[in-house]
């Protein structure tokens, strides 16, 4: 037990990044890591905590789970709040009792909202702003009241004058300084802010200083202020700064700053060479930061100082960017012009509302900061300006004005930035980090240029940069690096279309040997797998095909997170009888399944083992059920609304022409995932505007729409023709759903291969409704062979004995898989999280495989 | 690492990367037919206790490695889809599709993770496995 103990108080946003930083640095190695913290939850996402109010729940906000905590090996203790150090004894006291002790400390305690000295402050219905608890009780109030008052006009109280507004609440804003944002903004960009908050409906008093608040007969509150007027309201805000909780710090002896603050150096080490301070509490050079970026930079710091790495805070930036109530607010750099002969360009633009100013050096040559108000879509290029000393040209002006129509654009590009530009000041990533990680990992989505290098994660503010960037390094991959399918094919997916077509290839062993190399992978296998059952239709288990397909394919059913796969059976147009309805329930019950109702209208059946699926499957068939291919780059469902069949408003029968496409397309294989919906009239209950392809009955018949897609990018469909008839619906989506097929890039949705499609919507109604290219009469022949060889995958394989073997947790046993755990949650089961497997094998109640180490 | 045809057994100890005359200390484990392994993909096997993916390449040769992923934490790399990465024997996981050389064991993807390989073998059709997982260099 030579670990050292490291305790950190306090899991808001900053420890909860000097724990990542931590554990990535290999501290929790070497370290016994506690944390206590007093709220009841671990780190959230405070920056964003209005989004609270906009439907984001605690869940979504949360910056880690227990779990995630758990799996890392740092101990957590929610809710037991340090209430002492004993600098001595090295030893940290809990409320709840427990002596913690330490060889490192660090404090991340953050800081509190500053509630002014004024009588009336304690009572019923004034509330801070801070916590998810906080906003909980703002939220249970509001629903009581109908109007609110903010009392501070800076940041975080236009922040909660936005949650007032999204919570219904007439708001209003007092605020002592004669503008709002003081801090971030000028008299200018005041009063264009006031003005945008106005005609949003936020009343603002200024120059107001409240005396006291007062509970009137009514029982609602009223406001005194200085000047003598009044304000009654139903419930108060305060959101009036912040300051530092350090508390802890001074009744441990640490030197605490004049202006409040736990006192650090450059390396957020406090007076005690054992204690570390960091985020909103720390004090460096006599000043507290309550932004999130110079907190972050200290969590590393830190971090990187107990791992034995040299870092020092350096100049942090203040820079803040965001959105209040619908409307851009920036603030960068010197903003102020404060730097001896800076000189300022401003633009005031009282038609469209837009305060732009920069502040430039005295040479007028580079930019030092500047203010956006209104219009900030410039910030993240104009701030990297600032911090990479561009040279700004000799029309600096150019920058304030939006690029003209069809004219070049003259605000900074993302090319124009050198490699060292700093993008993310969150989390300090480089433009030229983000372009190798672009290049080196291939990403090409957004998300995961995030994750990869955490641009972006931090404020947010940077996101469309980083956007750009990536824009940019595709650009740039599309002209200098091929687009071959991968390493083994010199081909796009397109063309081994045509050659798998034109020259009769029928295993990927002849297409690999004739037009390939190598041996193949996870990208080329179920690519070229997808291309022979898109051309072929042949069975996918096949001896010669089984190798190549996905997990999903191989086994016919959908993989989840512990290697247990669900079942879903075809449920066309979500249509099912009673009888139906029982034997799913039957099979579910008997095999031991979890069973939820899915997006498509169907019921997922999960917790099945490998060796399970063929005995489901066969009780499945029995009851008249067949595959769903939920577990295919295929057609998955035809969704639809009752329609005329009982619809008081339905102008068709939605049903009827769900049916009737789902089980044409089922078992249409495809680039990615198909899903169709029919909508009975204009009500839209299918949702058929989300969809790949989606119908809408009209008073005439159908229009139809295509290459619409929910999920992480949602986009809406077009419309592909209007008031056809159901046979025109079919033939038109014979055409289309081939022509997506035989060219879209693979695991390419049909919105994302519309948006790349030179000429759009207009070339596609070209090919599929005027036949432009003269192939419309094939594509609906190869579709009419698609239909015409289908089969139920599960039904084929259930009739051969040698497919059915291969549905075997192990090769040389019968053993039910002993790695399935499952532990029981709310009336159902779930697979154990791996912490919870730990300590069934500690009690000794599960038998788990030997993990390698 | 083996061919599947049956070559001279001190050549296959050397491809298994033991010393030669090493063999007679290791215990064999008789595990399936090797037919029960399709070429060009896996199967798990259940041997003392612990998860083993019996993994064919195209060009026939059988490797042993973990059937445990060590990314998302479930017992799954013997369902993946195998392949070669610029001529390195691979097999990728069926979750997050990191791959690992069916070699070594190495993860292609992350260099510090590394999966366990085992010394395996084809005696008269009948695949046999060393539980007792391979040093490698």
């Amino acid at each position: 037990m030579s670990r050292k103990q490291l305790v950190v108080i306090g899991n808001g946003m900053v420890g909860h990044r000097f724990l990542t930083e931590a554990a990535e640095l290999g501290l929790v190695a070497t370290h016994h890591v506690i944390v206590c913290g007093e709220e009841p939850r671990p780190a959230y996402d405070r920056v964003h905590l209005s989004q609270f109010f906009e439907g984001k729940d605690a869940a979504a906000l949360a910056l880690a789970t227990v779990e995630e905590y758990e799996q890392l090996g740092i101990e957590l203790r929610l809710g037991d709040p340090a209430v002492a150090i004993d600098r001595n004894a090295k030893r940290v006291h809990t409320r709840s009792g427990a002596t913690l002790e330490y060889d490192t400390l660090v404090l991340a305690t953050g800081s509190r909202p500053f509630v002014p000295n004024v009588p009336g402050n304690d009572l019923p219905n004034c509330f801070v702003y801070r916590t998810i608890e906080d906003l909980e009780a703002i939220r249970d109030a509001a629903a009581r009241a109908e109007s609110g008052v903010v009392i501070g006009g800076g940041l975080l109280g236009l922040e909660a004058a936005g949650a007032l507004v999204s919570l219904g609440l007439a708001a209003h804003v007092v605020e002592f300084m004669p503008r709002l944002m003081p801090l971030q903004v000028d008299d200018a960009g005041g009063a264009v802010l006031r003005d945008r908050i106005e005609a949003l409906g936020v009343q603002v008093h200024l120059g107001k200083q409240t005396t006291s608040i007062t509970r009137t007969a009514s029982g609602s509150l009223e406001l005194a202020f200085a000047d003598g007027s009044r304000l009654e309201t139903d419930l108060v805000v305060f959101s009036a700064g912040i300051r530092a909780r350090d508390d802890l710090a001074r009744a441990a002896g640490l030197s605490i700053g004049d202006r409040g603050g736990i006192v650090v150096d450059a390396r957020c080490r406090t007076s005690d060479a054992s204690i570390y301070a960091i985020g909103e509490c720390a004090s460096l050079g006599g000043k507290t930061y309550g932004l999130v970026a110079p907190g972050y930079r200290m969590a590393e710091v830190v971090a990187r100082t107990l791992a034995g790495k040299d870092a020092a805070c350096g100049d942090f930036d203040l820079s803040t960017k965001l959105k209040l109530l619908g409307v851009d607010v920036g603030s960068f750099g010197d903003a102020f012009a404060a730097t001896p002969g800076a000189r300022v360009i401003s633009l005031f633009d009282g038609v469209a509302r837009v305060y732009k100013k920069l502040v430039l050096s005295a040479d007028r040559r580079r930019l030092l900061g500047g203010m956006l108000v209104g219009d900030a879509s410039s910030y993240a290029s104009l701030q990297s300006y600032v911090q990479n000393g561009i040279d700004v040209g000799d029309h600096p002006e150019a920058l304030l004005v939006p690029p003209s129509q069809g004219g070049a654009p003259s605000g900074p590009g993302v090319e124009n930035l050198p490699d060292s530009a700093l993008v993310c000041s969150c989390h300090n990533v480089t433009k030229g980090t983000i372009c190798t990680v672009i290049r080196e990992q291939g990403l090409a989505e957004l998300p995961a240029v995030k994750k990869c290098t955490k641009a972006g994660t931090g404020c947010g503010s940077c996101a469309t940069l980083v956007a750009d960037l990536l824009k940019a390094e595709l650009v740039r991959a599309g002209v200098t690096v091929n687009n071959h399918l991968c390493e083994h094919f010199p081909h796009t997916r397109q063309e081994l279309f045509h050659i798998v077509r034109v020259r009769g290839i029928r295993t990927f062993e002849q297409l690999i040997r004739e037009h390939g190399r190598g041996q193949g992978c996870e990208i080329c296998k179920p690519a070229v797998a997808s291309i022979l059952a898109s051309t072929w239709n042949d069975y996918i288990l096949k001896k010669e095909h089984a190798g190549l397909q996905d997990t999903n394919d191989r086994y016919l059913a959908n993989i989840q997170r512990d290697g247990t796969y669900s079942v879903v059976p075809r449920v066309a147009a979500g249509e099912i009888t009673p009888d139906q309805l029982i034997a799913l329930g039957t099979i579910a019950k008997k095999h031991g399944l979890y069973t939820k109702i899915t997006g498509g209208q169907r019921i997922d059946m999960f917790g099945a083992r490998l060796e399970q699926l063929p005995a489901i499957w066969r009780d499945l068939v029995d009851a008249g059920f067949e595959s769903g291919h939920a577990y295919g780059k295929a057609l998955r469902t035809v969704k639809s609304c009752v329609g005329s069949t009982w619809c008081r408003y339905g102008v068709q029968d939605s049903v009827g022409l769900a049916l009737r496409l789902e089980h044409r397309y089922k078992g249409l294989r495809s680039p990615h995932k198909l899903k169709g919906a029919v909508s009975g009239c204009a009500r839209e209950c299918a949702e058929a505007q989300g969809k790949d392809f989606g119908v809408i009955a009209t008073e005439r018949g159908f229009n139809l729409y295509v290459c619409g897609n929910g999920g992480m990018k949602p986009q809406h469909a077009v419309l592909l023709a209007a008031d056809i008839d159901a046979d025109t619906v079919v033939r038109y989506l014979d055409r289309f759903l081939m022509f997506y097929v035989r060219t879209a890039d693979r695991l390419q949705r049909t919105a994302t291969w519309l948006n790349k499609l030179e000429g759009g919507i207009d070339y596609v109604r070209k090919v599929v409704v005027d036949d432009s290219l003269g192939i419309a009469a094939e594509l609906e022949a190869d579709m009419a062979r698609i239909v015409n060889t289908y089969q139920c995958e599960w039904k084929t394989t259930l009739e051969d004995p040698d497919k059915v073997r291969m549905f075997r947790s192990f090769v040389n046993s019968d053993t039910p898989d002993p790695s399935v755990v499952f532990v029981r949650e709310r009336e159902q089961h779930r697979p154990a999280f791996w912490s919870e497997k730990q300590r069934l094998l500690e009690q000794g109640r599960v038998r788990l495989p030997v993990v390698p180490a | 690492m083996l061919a599947t045809n049956d070559s001279r057994s001190e050549a296959k100890n050397e491809a298994c990367g033991l010393e030669p005359g090493e063999s007679k200390e290791l215990v064999w484990i008789d595990v399936c037919a090797m037919d029960d392994v399709l070429p060009g993909a896996g199967a798990a096997a259940l041997i003392e206790g612990e998860q083993i993916a019996l993994v064919r390449t195209m060009d026939g040769v059988l490797y042993a490695i973990s059937n445990f992923d060590p990314f998302s934490r479930a017992f799954v790399i013997a369902r993946g889809i195998v392949g070669d990465r610029g001529g390195v024997p691979k097999i990728a996981s069926p979750i997050y599709k990191q791959s690992f050389d069916l070699r070594t064991g190495v993860c292609l993807d992350d260099s510090n993770v590394r999966l366990p390989v085992y010394p395996v073998r084809v005696v008269a059709g009948r695949v046999q496995v060393c539980p007792v997982p391979r040093r490698v260099a």
